[in-house]
């Protein structure tokens, strides 16, 4: 997607300036990312379907005999795991779109400032709590309204659960909080989002199978060539507007998405 | 009469570990009839032929007649003990520091003369049961017993150097997610295992049976995911002293063989949870389980797989199933000639499908999660190293050996 | 189907009866132990190496060689070559075949020799080697040794026939005595029934007393024809019988009685003497319990009585029943394969008269006795042999 913006030039002294405003700390660099590790829950599908690697961490050698001087490892992991990016061809609605893929995405679509929305008191009292076109318009009150091209970040303060409760499945799945149909199907077509992220594994809410239609944020982002973000954390740390955030995956062949690291760049002011 | 042994003691720290060491293991290959033998539990004699003597030690030419149609076939176990000895100054070294050691002279009732470990309550002239046994050097030893029970019977000093009783020992069962390995743990603290740890993988993923597990006393759920390198090695850091038997209770099974399959991403999981884990467990426990078979009383004595029949024979219904755990099984040979210098057995246990999800559309007979616990108990209290559990294992075993060719047809429906 | 009517020893003669002093441990080959042996022999008949045309060897630690590479590590063209791997049966086994070959003129002066060395781990490694039937059916079991098998045995003769360790205990501590005159007895001190029954216990019953020492040592023999060591003048002992027999009574349970027991008719009619014509007896005394039963199986009493007869009888040199003159392996020590030798050369010196200060006063007749290889369960081979001086 590339709407383009007002008439905007810049120079590369301003450039410049960024850079050294992030050396100084005079821009923060908020890491939003969980570390990749075997043991962070992963989406759990219905036992019959295929199911995503594991994440492996497998070592080559350590300084040891195996190579004296270095160290490293071999990586397993699937595409959806941890902190990680979901381009359109992963749902079927974005199957056919040009430039579907994270090797084909255009790259500038990597950097985009985001719009935080907080649920997070909502979210403690209601694990199956779901973001709504009402909530949305309440908090464009306070803060305008969602510009184009804006990541939408919904921070619910799940990233700091441990990790029974942040998986929190129960007999009939996973209880976790999201958007509803009609706020995503809003905020693509009537806010021109390029993104939805979540703190959550994966987009959608724990329940979302049983919403009209199935699992809303995959089914309106990707057909509508947008991307999804999720298992992110720290964004209680992000200002409800003005973030800048890189979201850079993996450049993986036809790819679907990827583990990736996720930074917001805020001004310390 | 035998005194019960005495619940172990701390284990000292500042004391070196005695090392293991291995009784004379040289034999003869046709001697290794009896390996065959006491693997399985089976107590079986060469007998001719021609002129029905049995006879021991094992020969190529029938002593009565010189036929050489010397097959092993099960015999009677019954004989009297003739005379006895105890070494007290053995010259080998596995015997000297477990002397004094009982040996004695048995005339088998079906005719041949054994020279045979003696249970303590062994007396002259009196009628002994014989079988052989896996001693610690992995090699087949006669073992006579006393004809009927004895109190304690089992806490037999020299009869402890064959088996792996779970008494005062500290298990590892690697899955306690499934049913199986929930029976496991609890069959092993009823054989009265100290302690019995739980390893548990996904620790945020709910399962049944969870609550049955936690806060039982002497069952330690802890975090394990055999397939995850680190995680193994971080928990053999914290226990791998600890562990006197462990148990693979791995289990991740799928139908499908080939054709009927798109992709690789099933069998990498089944090649991922039991061969890799498999190998992760091996490295991370069994190096320090080898170097404790003769710490004491709780000396780490044995490593139990629990496989499928399939493993021998593949069914094309679950044939990549089998697959992987036919890789398993040979992994396992691997193992027990690895931990065999520190007298630790590996022992296979083989069961048709169980009663468990994955198995639901296939018709009895199944096995039952608490069969294979107990048979797991019964194995390791005998010394076993290969069990064949529930009728649908013993088939097949019995089928293998009369014409693999058949077995492979016959399994193709 | 039994032929009693053997070919009669007529003519031959055992002469030069060499023993290489024993020692604890040596660094030393079997070969060099064997060389000795074949050294003193020459010098004691007073030949040439080359003389020898025919070889008899016998040796648990020669490996890797068999009797034909000794004959070119010693230079001896030989076209008479034999090995006798029946361990304490090898002496008489070696002479019955030599015996044979001199008569046959197959072979003129045939050298009967075993040396064994002893290295820190030649009994270990000896025994790992043994026998098949040891390797699957009794090794693994724990005595690593024969103690536990002899030990077995014993203990059934003992309940069997009522028999004490003190019983046993006779024969060890009069054998101790006639050591103490042996210089090259390598036991040394005196031995008292108080002292045998108080040693400590190795396998029960066996105790200390109960088993012979491993060592390194050599002993050795020529067999020839009478006219031969005429010519050479050399004093010769006649052989007048022997026996032999490998697995025998195998239907017994458990051992009481070994392979003489068959042949022992034989034995005294070949020779045409009565047991109580003896002036001593060699038996092989590996452990006290087959000595007892030599006792028994070679004519000196009924079987079960072999107690009563130790009893009775006082076995030293100057006894009415001298045995095992030299003090026997018990005291002497057993230099593996040289043990089966022991008896029979020493029985050789006391009918020639060189037994020195063993000598039994007017020895001109004695038996000697082999026992051996306990393959599983019971000592396999056996022989025995009567032999007198030149002048019976």
């Amino acid at each position: 997607m590339s709407i383009e913006p007002e008439d905007v030039t810049m120079d590369s002294r301003n450039l410049l300036e960024l850079a050294s405003a992030i050396s100084s700390g005079a821009v923060r660099v908020v890491d939003l990312t969980f570390t990749l590790t075997p043991d962070f829950p992963v989406i759990v599908l219905p036992p019959e379907f295929g199911q995503a690697a594991p994440v492996r961490i497998q070592e080559i050698s350590r300084y040891d005999g195996r190579g004296p001087a270095w160290y490293w490892n071999n990586l397993t992991f699937g595409e959806h795991t941890g902190t990680h990016f979901d381009a359109p061809i992963h749902w079927y609605t974005g199957k056919n779109l040009p430039n579907n893929a994270v090797d084909t995405m255009p790259a500038r679509d990597m950097v985009a400032s985001a719009c935080v929305i907080d649920c997070s008191a909502q979210a403690a009292q209601d694990a199956d709590f779901l973001l709504t076109i009402p909530h949305v318009e309440a908090w464009e009150m306070r803060h305008g309204r969602i510009p184009a091209r804006h990541w939408v970040l919904l921070r619910t303060d799940w990233s700091k659960k441990g990790w029974r409760d942040y998986a929190n499945l129960g007999e009939d799945g996973a209880h976790t909080p999201g958007p509803d149909a009609a706020v995503m199907k809003w905020l693509v077509e009537e806010r021109g989002i390029i993104g939805f992220g979540t703190e959550t594994i994966g987009t959608d809410a724990g329940q979302a199978g049983h919403l009209d239609p199935p699992y809303p944020a995959h089914h309106f982002l990707h057909g509508a060539g947008r991307y999804g973000l999720q298992c992110l954390c720290n964004l209680d740390q992000l200002p409800a507007t003005g973030a800048v955030i890189v979201a850079a995956p993996l450049k993986i062949q036809n790819g679907s998405g990827s583990p990736l690291r996720v930074i917001a760049l805020v001004s310390s002011a | 009469m035998i005194d019960p042994i005495q619940p172990p003691r701390r284990k000292n720290p500042l004391l070196r570990t005695r090392l293991p060491t291995s009784p004379p293991k040289p034999r003869s290959r046709t001697s290794h009839g009896f390996t065959r033998a006491a693997a399985e539990g089976r107590f079986m004699l060469q007998r001719c032929d021609a002129c029905a003597t049995f006879c021991y030690p094992a020969r190529e030419a029938c002593p009565s007649c010189l036929s050489s149609s010397l097959a092993f076939t099960d015999a009677p176990r019954r004989g009297t003990l003739l005379a006895e000895t105890t070494a007290r100054v053995p010259s080998d070294l596995y015997f000297r520091e477990r002397a004094p050691w009982r040996v004695g002279l048995v005339k088998m009732d079906c005719g041949p003369l054994i020279v045979a470990h003696l249970h303590a309550d062994c007396k002259e002239d009196a009628a002994v049961h014989m079988s052989f046994q896996l001693d610690k050097g992995g090699q087949a030893v006669a073992f006579a017993r006393p004809d009927e029970e004895t109190p304690n019977m089992a806490d037999d000093r020299q009869w402890r150097e064959m088996t792996a009783d779970p008494k005062f020992r500290r298990v590892l069962v690697t899955n306690g997610r499934s049913v199986v390995g929930q029976e496991t743990v609890a069959a092993l603290r009823a054989a009265g295992a100290k302690t019995v740890f739980v390893g548990v993988a996904e620790p945020w993923r709910p399962f049944a049976g969870e609550r049955q597990l936690s806060g039982q006393e002497g069952i330690e759920i802890v975090p394990l995911d055999a397939a995850d390198e680190k995680s193994v090695t971080d928990l053999a850091a914290d226990i791998g002293g600890k562990v006197d038997i462990l148990v693979n209770t791995t289990e991740y099974v799928r139908a499908g063989g080939l054709l009927d399959r798109k992709g690789t991403s099933i069998a990498r999981d089944e090649i991922d949870q039991a061969y890799l884990g498999f190998i992760n467990l091996a490295q991370a426990f069994g190096p320090a389980m080898r170097m404790r078979g003769a710490d004491g009383v709780n000396n780490c004595a044995a490593w139990v797989n629990i496989l499928s029949v399939y493993a021998l024979a593949n069914w094309p219904a679950f044939g990549a199933y089998s697959a992987s755990q036919a890789a398993c099984l040979s992994l396992s040979h691997c193992l027990r000639a690895e931990l065999r210098p520190g007298g630790v057995k590996v022992m296979n246990l083989f069961t048709g499908p169980t009663d468990t999800e994955w198995f639901q559309t296939v018709p009895p007979p199944k096995v039952a999660p608490r069969a294979v616990a107990q048979a797991i108990v019964a194995a390791l209290r005998n010394g076993l190293e290969e069990i064949y559990v529930g009728d649908v294992a013993e088939e097949i075993r019995l089928r293998l050996a009369a014409n693999p060719k058949a077995l492979e047809r016959e399994l193709d429906r | 189907m039994k032929n009693s009517l053997r070919i009669p020893y007529d003519g031959v003669v055992m002469a030069a009866p060499v023993t290489i002093p024993y020692r604890r441990y040596s660094i030393d080959s079997a070969q060099w132990w064997i060389g000795r042996a074949l050294g003193a022999l020459v010098a004691q008949a007073g030949i040439k190496p080359s003389d020898i045309d025919g070889l008899c060897v016998s040796s648990f630690t020669m490996g890797p060689d068999s009797g034909i590479g000794l004959t070119q590590h010693f230079g001896l063209c030989v076209r008479w070559l034999d090995s006798i791997p029946l361990g304490g049966a090898s002496a008489i086994a070696a002479l019955r075949r030599a015996a044979r070959a001199v008569q046959a003129h197959d072979a003129d002066i045939v050298a009967c020799v075993a040396g064994d060395t002893n290295h820190v781990d030649s009994f270990r490694l000896t025994l790992e080697n043994f026998s098949r039937f040891n390797q699957d059916a009794v090794y693994p079991y724990g005595a690593g040794g024969a103690n536990s098998s002899f030990a077995l045995i014993a203990r059934n003769y003992m309940r069997t026939f009522g028999v004490t360790r003190e019983d046993l205990g006779r024969i060890a501590v009069s054998q101790r005595a006639n050591a103490l005159r042996n210089p090259n007895a390598l036991m040394k001190a005196t031995l008292t029934i108080e002292q045998y029954l108080a040693a400590r216990p190795i396998s029960d019953p066996i105790h200390l007393f109960d088993c012979v020492m491993p060592c390194a040592g050599a002993e050795a023999f020529l067999v020839m024809r009478d006219e031969t060591a005429a010519s050479l003048g050399l004093a010769g002992a006649r052989l007048l019988s022997t026996i032999e027999r490998h697995n025998a009574f195998a239907e017994d349970p458990m051992q009481v009685r070994g392979g003489w027991a068959m042949d022992v008719g034989e034995l005294y009619a070949m020779a045409g003497v009565k047991p109580d014509e003896l002036d001593f007896v060699q038996t092989y005394d590996d452990y006290p319990v087959i000595t007892m039963m030599q006792f028994e199986d070679l004519g000196f009493c009924g079987k079960g009585e072999g107690a009563a007869f130790v009893r009775q009888h006082d076995l030293t040199i100057d006894g009415d029943f001298p045995h095992n003159t030299s003090g026997g392996q018990l005291s002497v020590g057993q230099a593996g394969a040289a043990g089966a030798y022991l008896g029979l050369v020493e029985g050789l010196r006391q009918v020639l008269g060189t037994a020195g200060s063993t000598q039994v006063k007017d020895a001109n007749l004695g038996l000697a006795s082999g026992f051996g290889m306990i393959n599983y369960d019971r000592g396999l081979a056996s022989g025995a042999a009567i032999f007198a001086g030149p002048s019976r």
